[in-house]
């Protein structure tokens, strides 16, 4: 996938314009926060299973390549096929070398954000495989010709009127005077048109949401059963897995099952979580005869050691956009590659470089929502911290933001100078600003008034208010 | 290929500043995958075995499922049959060749059609028995083979899952146990399906919708002791 977040800037302005969009970004305001909500509150053990869940995958990291070693070695024993690829690149070729063996024109596919991030389905159709996607959301999207603006919520960014009109545009074969108002007419179409297709395809390909090592198992956690009949029916199941979905054992990912659906979707568990270990035995009616797992690093293994390795403890569950000002204001699409909101302002500059992906960690807010509600613990506003202290020690913050800081340091390292200069500053905002109590427009912090107004300074700092409120007591 | 698993494995252990030959972590993972240790169990599930069931129940039912209880496992027929009827169905299902389910009197139903081996298209019904239950959050185990292939689980619209109360745990690390003695340590069948519910999809505005791919209607038929 193109990478577009070096105009992240751009994307977001033309987001907020974007009315239907807009609309579409109260769906996620609405629904998520208050069902995880409810969901993590009735477990009183919730917060006892995130530190176990956090404790297990820093035990996995620790120890990668052991368990990945004994991962591969189990999928072997039961009659499946390892892959490994350093690079996007190579997984593509390792995929397209295993449809050219079974001759496949049609692969289904399971949701899966590793073939996103590698760009599967573009370089598939240009060697002549149509890949066709069963999950509804990516189904919808890649009617469109888009990608998912949400890792686990793909369309949501789609209007209900957008899918039926992308409906009857593609299924010609359907009579147009048919009434597609209802959304459960919108999803029986799919699941008719879909239905054929896991049956014509010779390869299903899958993500995972965990390979476990005790039994060479992958899994994949779903709530439509799309993954379940793209793995079934077609002669070959591929599996696509980046290497730190690992887990130890099936004690291990129990643990970890607890806290994902609840943190994503606020359900107490998925419809769907499937375990799935080598080809089908020769006495099984179904299942696929040939099974694969390419193990996909694509600069993870360098995010090992590294101050960016909690980073890896990610289940890809959405809580932290879906709790996300930022992500609420502007979507998932600004961010200009696979994964959006914070997860993603951390973990593209570790795969794609900061010198492409600079302004992502710059779009936070530092609220802490997103570590807050994260299952696996992970300090995202402190790496995206990380990341800013990187590019600015790169020099790659544009001139204006260095000359502000630099000018911010300056005054900060002489205390004195610093509190008279912003008594002056907060004297002079604040009267300007007292008439509406804040700024519509201020030279200089244009970026921020264009969409907000900037609250007028009460008309006392900080430190001067500390000071006043110390000497009272 | 074998050249892309040393080069990762390689950068892996530069980054963490290890080695491959490191006795101790080599110790850590086996110790681990030896013992399985268990995490924290939810109190919710820890139930003497009668709450256990009444809380599968309510868990199933909280996520749509439907859920009976019968007396004795020659009564499943009746309830599959009362099934049937209560959706306009034809008395038509398919089941794979579970013996427990094949020991029972489907013979005593006048006109119903007992189908066997893997799902087909067009099936409306079918019937598994599941190998387990999980009080915690109402969640069906089954495991692939000719006595329950999977593709019963996924291709109908009405999928009716027969179920023992004596094989009703309250965590899911008790049913991983008990496949562990069935199958063999560090064995598993092809495919584990846990299955919470009927199948649903929000992905249209996040508005909650029954019977995306997977079933449309999940029908538990729990086997009560007695
Ligand atoms: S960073 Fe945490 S909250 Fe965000 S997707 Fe990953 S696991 Fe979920």
């Amino acid at each position: 996938m193109q990478i577009t977040s070096p105009g992240f800037k751009e994307n977001a302005r033309t987001a907020l314009d974007d009315a239907p969009l807009q609309r579409a970004l109260g769906n996620v305001r609405k629904g998520f926060i208050e069902k995880r909500a409810k969901a993590s509150a009735a477990l009183p053990e919730f917060d006892l299973l995130r530190d176990n869940a956090r404790d297990i995958k820093d035990h996995v990291l620790a120890h990668l390549d052991l368990y990945l070693e004994a991962y591969a070695e189990k999928v072997e024993a039961a009659g499946g096929h390892v892959h490994w690829a350093e690079t996007a690149e190579d997984a593509r070729r390792i995929i397209l070398e295993i449809c050219r063996q079974k001759n496949a024109r049609t692969v289904t596919k399971g949701k899966s954000m590793i073939t996103e991030e590698i760009g599967l389905n573009d370089f598939l159709e240009e060697h002549a495989v149509a890949p066709v996607e069963t999950d509804l959301g990516e189904y919808i999207i890649q009617l469109r010709g888009e990608h998912p603006s949400h890792i686990i919520a793909p369309a949501v960014h789609v209007n209900k009127d957008q899918v039926e009109a992308d409906f009857r545009r593609v299924h010609t074969h359907l009579d147009p005077a048919r009434n597609l108002e209802e959304p459960t007419t919108l999803l029986s179409e799919a699941r008719a048109v879909l239905r054929e297709k896991y049956f014509e395809a010779d390869i299903g390909i899958t993500g995972a949401n965990f390979l476990i090592a005790e039994t060479g198992t992958s899994v994949i956690v779903t709530n439509e059963g799309n993954g379940d009949l793209t793995q079934n029916l077609p002669k070959t199941h591929v599996v696509v897995a980046s290497i730190e979905k690992i887990v130890p054992t099936l004690d291990d990912v129990s643990q970890i099952l607890r806290v994902l659906a609840r943190s994503a979707t606020g359900q107490d568990m998925s419809v769907y979580t499937t375990f799935s270990t080598g080809p089908k035995r020769d006495i099984d009616p179904d299942g696929p005869e040939d099974y694969h797992v390419v193990l996909l690093d694509n600069g993870r293994s360098s995010m090992l050691g590294s101050e960016f390795q909690d980073m890896l403890r990610c289940i890809r569950c959405g809580a932290c956009m879906n709790h996300c000002p930022v992500y609420h204001a502007v979507g998932g699409h600004a961010y200009g590659w696979v994964y959006p909101g914070p997860m993603g302002a951390v973990l593209t500059p570790s795969l794609m470089g900061v010198d492409k992906s600079g302004h992502l960690p710059n779009a936070s807010t530092f609220c802490g929502r997103c570590e807050s509600v994260c299952p696996m613990r992970i300090p995202l506003p402190k790496m995206m911290r990380h990341w800013r202290e990187r590019e600015f020690s790169r020099n790659l913050t544009p001139a204006t933001a260095r000359y502000g800081l630099g000018a911010w340091a300056f005054f900060a390292k002489r205390p004195a100078l610093y509190q008279a200069a912003t008594r002056l500053a907060m004297a002079v905002l604040g009267r300007l600003g007292r008439s509406k109590g804040r700024f519509s427009a201020m030279p200089l912090a244009g970026g921020w008034t264009k969409y907000r107004d900037l609250p007028a300074p009460e008309g006392e700092t900080f430190q001067a208010q500390w000071a006043k409120r110390r000497t009272a007591a | 290929m074998s050249d892309a698993r040393s080069a990762i494995l390689a950068k892996m252990r530069s980054a963490m500043g290890r080695k491959a030959d490191d006795v101790e972590r080599k110790a850590a993972v086996a110790d681990r995958l030896q013992r399985s240790p268990r995490g924290p169990l939810p109190a919710r599930g820890q139930l003497p075995e009668s709450e256990r069931t009444a809380l599968f129940q309510k868990m199933a039912e909280a996520v749509q499922a439907s859920v009976v209880r019968v007396a004795s496992r020659a009564d499943v027929p009746d309830a599959v049959s009362a099934y049937l009827k209560s959706k306009n169905l034809p008395a038509t299902v398919r089941m794979g060749e579970d013996a427990r389910l094949a020991e029972m009197p489907w013979s005593a139903q006048k006109h119903m059609e007992i189908l066997k081996g893997r799902a087909e298209n067009a099936d409306l019904a079918t019937v598994s028995h599941a190998l387990g239950g999980v009080a915690e959050t109402g969640t069906l185990m089954l495991v692939s083979g000719p006595d329950n292939p999977t593709t019963l689980n996924f291709l109908p619209e009405h999928h009716i899952v027969v179920l023992e109360e004596a094989d009703i745990a309250g965590d899911y690390e008790s049913v991983w146990a008990r496949i562990r003695e069935r199958f063999g340590k560090g064995v598993m069948p092809r495919t584990v399906n846990m299955i919470t519910g009927p199948s649903r999809s929000a992905d249209i505005e996040q508005t909650l919708l029954l019977g995306a791919h997977g079933p449309r209607a999940l029908h538990i038929v729990i086997v009560d002791k007695g």
